[in-house]
């Protein structure tokens, strides 16, 4: 119900602002992205209409004033508007044109660079887990480096903790997209990439590759399942009981071009995520060796503890 | 997955009743045109008027029928698509065509149709406004439209013979690669972009040349006309874009035939390489598109207001600024890759720029019709829908320019409403109000006003109803390029409209090409060689121009000398008296030009196919041409005065 | 397509030869070929920012040598230093054979011009030898990504300078049937403009590809 009430006033916001009431009248959570279901979402899209409603009061004016215009000077007889065949100067009116998008320009640059950084952080202070994700031709698989667990098509993450994602391909680049958690980044050979994302509310929320990948391109739709933490926890205690491992030979006949549905895996081969993206070029790509450097550090103290990816995230969520 | 009739190495592709029309199509379009041309003995017509020709119109001329053309087909490629995605788990066409017919659908689109249009009114208008007789160089100008039309024929016929490329139009590396994409499909793509690169290069070059040196005494660069302008910002964009094209293919293609790692996963390849590449030449590009259709604009604006355009320097100024930054905003096609805040933020900042100047040029054109007499005739009714079209396309431009904004946005429909938007209600209604307005001096008579409103409507109309929805469908999560979607998502509705937007869109590029037919039959001729009250030099001449066009060159001394010279009564300074007639050197026509043209043609096929001594066989003739044509002491001929009186009198001009 | 460039047109547009009266170099002497020679310079802007693209790859590339040699293991000094010495000076020599076509001589122009496609041959002949080794120990297109680079850069200037004989060897045959005339003149001059260019991409072929990667690859 929270969801609803939450849909409708992102619909109400944007009706206002966009103009577009009637799009979005009644049928909330469809519009993933106006709806947004964590704080990076809903971040782009205060940006959104943001942007929007700064681009409308530039646009609105000059539809006015062309209908206006176009009423007003048709060439007909008895037309009495002026006629000035030669009026084509005015600096007053140049500078006014010029002066306008360049205000503009200037509030909706300074807003976008700022979200731009913000966007890098973690969206809240809790501590965050991890979540290793691979694009294969043409599914997804997920590691968790700090419980060892994978899955294939769908994951399970907590709610209200910020999950950094690291982003890689081991096959032609794809883009990671839960569209009601926030925006998508690309996934690639060669590169360890890291988007922050966060459930505020326990749902089932769509994701799919955005960037063309081939025939089964189409396929490549995921769920993140979003529970709260003892949920979560359980989840894991019982894939790790339940769930068969993830060997080497599965994980080469996984990236096997195809078509699967939803696995689970209790563990996975060690390294098998560097692995990839070193081999994949990682090993040329400086800002992939940083970014490996830090999550690899994390990831060797998780395994020193236990599953401490969890016991941290429970123990400052209290 | 690929059903396996679908083998790839073969050459003639089957079982598959699509193809099997295409071919049926093809074989009977073939043999129509073979039984027309010998039952009316035209061959030898087609080959001294037109295949050899080297007249600007002419070639302009041609340019205009491959475009019209060359919209068709990538235009059923779009209905079939929209047809695939009218309802939920459709099969009309499974993923391997789909996937060829949404790459072959943009490729020709941009590569085979908005740039041919754009050649065509480059060719047909851009001497005549500048008071010349032809282009820089009319041989090269040859070359480019025949490298060209054989690209384009490589490329389509790709889709029966080989197998269509299937990795989108922007083909990105290493989905591209050997690796993922066997088979000849991609390098359909790549030959055939590459060989139309040259030609689209050679135009940039001789259409710079052509404007800078070849003005009419009198004509400052401030006193040209808009269109004039545009095609300079446009050449310049050219000249220094296409040969980054020129290399991510070239290197791509070493990657497929030779094994080389520039894109690859493997060895030290870096596919990030290819992105950044394409578009430092694809944005670019996008501006080159545009441009010419803002010139275009421009003359509408002034001429059917009968006002001289708004903030001429203003103009100009943000032509040449809006070039400019198109080199700055590359990154914005993919701040997903994760650059990194900094570079995203400059990106972002710097995109967000090219909408100072585009604004202003909206603004500037309200103000050329503010206190003018609009009216509303065909030219004037497409650039009317495409003031409020185009600034809905630039306001979701600036909203796409917002890079976190954009994460959300990125290979959504979103994105692909965006630049439908602008593509078509910017380049291909310019495109369209240009054929309208320059078609009277193309071809001596005007296109039907009825049909021509009803083809408008139709296609603004279905173009609303077809993209709008996109927009909507992108914020509810669809992707681009997925063949088909399930149920339950929500997007079924909107799907189901946007197609029936298509259909219509279709019927009304139908009633375009009725209305063509039916003014080739009926419509008005234009006897004064002025039918708009026109305002540059072009008007100035009769309908169609005479081959040499101006029988003597006029000095200027106006920005918009024509119209000056009526305001003022004075038109018979452009009168010609037959003691100021000269002999006119001319360029002969020549058959190398189609030859070069069709030997492009083989070296891409060998290329194609791999079939390295017909490539090189290819390359062979192609030099033996050029240093042929090197060799010619007399490829230029003179117009004797009296052919020249005698033309100008039969036209009633002296 | 450098070579469609230079093709003898017609002075189409112009009702009459008009001469300047001021000193204008032979290539310069009709209109025409005034045009023609900044068509040149217009390609020459879009060759270079082809050049500058793959500069660009190379300088990305040139550190990923996978399972293959770098750049300090392949590069042969003293076959490098010859290959540029060489081009260096046939680009002098064909500045001597627009100096002697200025002056309407047509032995001394073709004499140069012979000169310094000779030259050029000996160039390529050089870098095929130096590809050809290279093959030979291992070090193909297809070893890694820097390698790829590497033989794309150098070829493609090695395919100019190879065009840029065939070229050359056209001007001379003409040169030697119709003598110095305004276009002949003019075909010398571009040739050279062209020749200079290709002397100018191969300073920073030196300087980025050779130097660069002998002393910290």
């Amino acid at each position: 119900m929270r969801q609803r009430k939450k849909a409708k006033r992102a619909a109400a916001y944007l009706a206002v602002s966009a103009g577009a009431a009637l799009l979005l009248s009644g049928c909330g959570s469809q519009y993933q992205v106006l709806d947004p279901a964590g704080p990076v979402a809903k971040t782009e899209l205060h940006l959104i209409v943001m942007s929007a409603l700064l681009m409308l009061i530039v646009i609105i004016p000059v539809l006015i004033l062309f209908f206006y215009i176009l009423y007003r000077y048709r060439d007909k007889p008895n037309n009495t508007a002026p006629y000035e065949p030669n009026h084509q100067d005015s600096k007053v009116l140049e500078i006014v044109w010029w002066g306008i998008p360049i205000l503009i320009v200037a509030i909706l640059g300074a807003y976008t660079i700022k979200t731009t950084f913000i966007l890098t952080k973690p969206p809240t202070n809790t501590t965050p887990i991890t979540v290793e994700v691979t694009s294969m031709d043409w599914k997804w698989l997920f590691q968790y480096p700090g419980s060892h667990i994978a899955t294939v098509n769908y994951l399970d993450v907590p709610v209200g903790v910020p999950i950094q994602f690291v982003l890689t391909s081991n096959a032609p680049m794809n883009s990671f997209w839960v569209p009601r958690l926030g925006g998508q980044e690309y996934t690639m050979p060669g590169m360890a990439m890291r988007l922050w994302l966060q459930a505020s509310y326990p749902g089932k929320y769509y994701g799919h590759g955005a960037n063309f990948t081939g025939r089964g391109f189409s396929h490549t739709t995921f769920y993140v399942y979003a529970k709260p933490m003892p949920q979560f926890k359980q989840w894991v205690q019982s894939v790790k009981a339940s769930a068969k491992p993830l060997t080497m030979t599965e994980y080469k006949k996984l990236n096997v071009p195809g078509i699967v549905g939803n696995l689970t895996f209790s563990s996975y081969p060690k390294n098998v995520f560097y692995n990839t993206v070193m081999n994949d070029g990682g090993k040329y790509m400086s800002s992939t060796m940083d970014s490996m450097m830090a999550i690899g550090k994390k990831a060797s103290t998780s395994n020193m503890s236990g599953m401490p990816g969890m016991s941290n995230t429970s123990g400052s969520s209290k | 997955m690929p059903p396996s009739h679908l083998s790839h190495w073969g050459l003639l592709i089957t079982g598959d009743p699509l193809i099997y029309g295409a071919d049926a199509s093809i074989v009977l379009a073939t043999v129509a045109i073979i039984f027309v041309l010998t039952k009316y003995k035209k061959w030898g017509w087609l080959w001294r008027e037109w295949l050899t020709t080297v007249d600007h119109k002419k070639i302009g001329i041609m340019y205009l029928i491959a475009a019209v053309l060359m919209l068709f087909r990538a235009g059923v490629d779009a209905e079939l698509m929209r047809t695939q995605l009218a309802l939920p788990n459709l099969h009309v066409l499974g993923p391997e065509h789909y996937d060829q017919i949404f790459t072959t659908h943009g490729t020709i689109m941009l590569l085979f149709m908005a740039m041919p249009f754009i050649f065509a009114l480059m060719n047909i208008a851009v001497p005549l406004q500048i008071g010349a007789r032809d282009v820089a160089f009319p041989f090269l100008n040859a070359i480019s439209f025949w490298v060209f039309f054989f690209a384009a024929m490589l490329l389509n016929i790709s889709f029966v013979i080989g197998g269509s490329p299937d990795a989108g139009w922007t083909s990105y590396a290493p989905l591209a690669g050997a690796g993922f994409d066997t088979g000849p499909g991609e390098n359909f793509y790549l030959l055939s972009l590459q060989i139309t690169g040259i030609g689209s290069l050679a135009t940039g070059i001789n259409f710079l040349a052509t404007i800078f040196k070849m003005r009419a005494p009198g004509m400052k660069l401030m006193k040209m006309p808009l269109f004039t302008w545009s095609i300079v910002a446009t050449s310049i964009l050219i000249i220094y874009a296409f040969p980054a094209l020129t290399v991510v293919l070239t290197l791509l293609l070493i990657d497929r035939i030779a094994g080389a790692h520039f894109f690859t996963i493997a060895a030290g390849g870096n596919p990030m390489m290819y992105i950044n590449m394409f578009w430092i030449w694809g944005h670019p590009e996008v501006y080159i598109l545009i441009l010419p259709a803002f010139g275009v604009f421009s003359e509408i604006a002034a001429t059917f207001s009968r006002k001289a355009v708004f903030g001429y320097k203003s103009m100009v100024f943000s032509l040449l600024l809006i070039s400019l930054i198109s080199y700055f905003v590359w990154a914005h096609h993919f701040f997903t890759m994760g650059a990194g805040a900094g570079v995203n933020s400059f990106f972002a900042v710097a995109s967000m720029l090219v909408g100072i100047p585009t604004g202003v040029k909206i603004f500037n054109w309200l103000f050329t019709m503010f206190h003018g007499r609009i009216r509303i005739k065909m030219p004037m009714l497409w650039m009317l829908a495409f003031i409020p079209c185009f600034t809905m396309g630039g306001m979701t431009g600036v909203m796409l320019a917002a890079a976190p904004a954009d994460y959300q946005y990125h290979n959504s429909y979103f994105l692909i409403a965006h630049f439908h938007q602008v593509l078509i209600g910017g380049t291909l209604f310019g495109m369209l109000a240009a054929m309208y307005y320059w078609w009277p001096k193309m071809f001596g008579f005007m296109l039907n006003e009825y049909w021509g409103k009803w083809a408008f409507w139709l296609f603004n109309i279905g173009f609303y109803v077809c993209f709008e929805p996109q927009y909507i469908l992108g914020l509810m999560g669809m992707q681009r390029r997925m063949y088909t979607y399930p149920k339950g998502m929500g997007w079924t509705d909107l799907n189901f409209i946007s197609t029936i937007g298509a259909y219509i869109m279709g019927i009304g590029f139908l009633v375009l090409v009725w209305d063509i037919v039916y003014s080739i039959k009926y419509g008005e001729r234009d006897l004064t060689g002025d039918p708009w009250d026109g305002r540059t030099l072009e008007w100035s001449l009769p309908s169609p121009a005479p081959h040499y066009n101006f029988a003597v060159i006029p000095t200027i001394t106006h920005r918009d000398h024509w119209w000056e010279l009526k305001q003022t009564g004075r038109q018979d300074e452009l009168k010609i008296h037959e003691q100021d007639i000269r002999p006119i050197h001319m360029p002969k026509n020549s058959g190398k030009p189609f030859l070069i043209g069709l030997s492009f043609f083989v070296v891409g096929w060998g290329f194609v196919f791999e079939w390295y001594i017909l490539a090189v066989l290819g390359l062979l003739a192609i030099f033996v041409m050029m240093f042929m044509r090197s060799a010619e002491q007399h490829p230029d001929y003179h117009i004797p005065v009296e052919e020249v009186v005698h033309t100008e009198t039969a036209l009633g001009r002296l | 397509m450098s070579t469609t460039i230079d093709h003898t047109g017609a002075q189409h547009g112009h009702d009459s030869h008009s001469s300047t009266g001021a000193f204008v170099p032979l290539e310069y002497s009709d209109p025409d070929n005034a045009i023609k020679i900044f068509g040149f310079w217009l390609f020459l802007a879009a060759d270079m920012v082809l050049f500058a693209c793959l500069f660009a790859t190379f300088i990305v590339l040139r550190t990923h040598i996978a399972n293959g040699p770098d750049a300090q293991h392949l590069f042969d000094v003293k076959g490098f230093i010859e290959e540029t010495f060489i081009l260096l000076t046939s680009s002098f020599t064909g500045g001597m054979a627009t100096f002697f076509m200025r002056h309407r001589r047509v032995k001394g122009t073709v004499a140069w011009l012979t000169v310094t496609a000779l030259l050029g041959m000996a160039f390529v002949g050089l870098e095929i030898t130096e590809f050809v080794h290279d093959v030979g120990i291992g070090a193909t297109m297809q070893t890694s990504a820097f390698l790829s680079a590497f033989f794309t850069l150098v070829g493609t200037h090695g395919l100019h300078v190879s065009i840029g004989i065939a070229w050359m060897i056209s001007i001379i045959v003409q040169l030697i049937r119709y003598g110095i005339t305004p276009a002949t003149a003019r075909k010398v001059f571009i040739v050279n403009l062209y020749w200079h260019f290709l002397d100018v991409v191969w300073v920073f072929i030196f300087t980025v590809v050779y130097i660069m990667g002998v002393i910290h690859a």
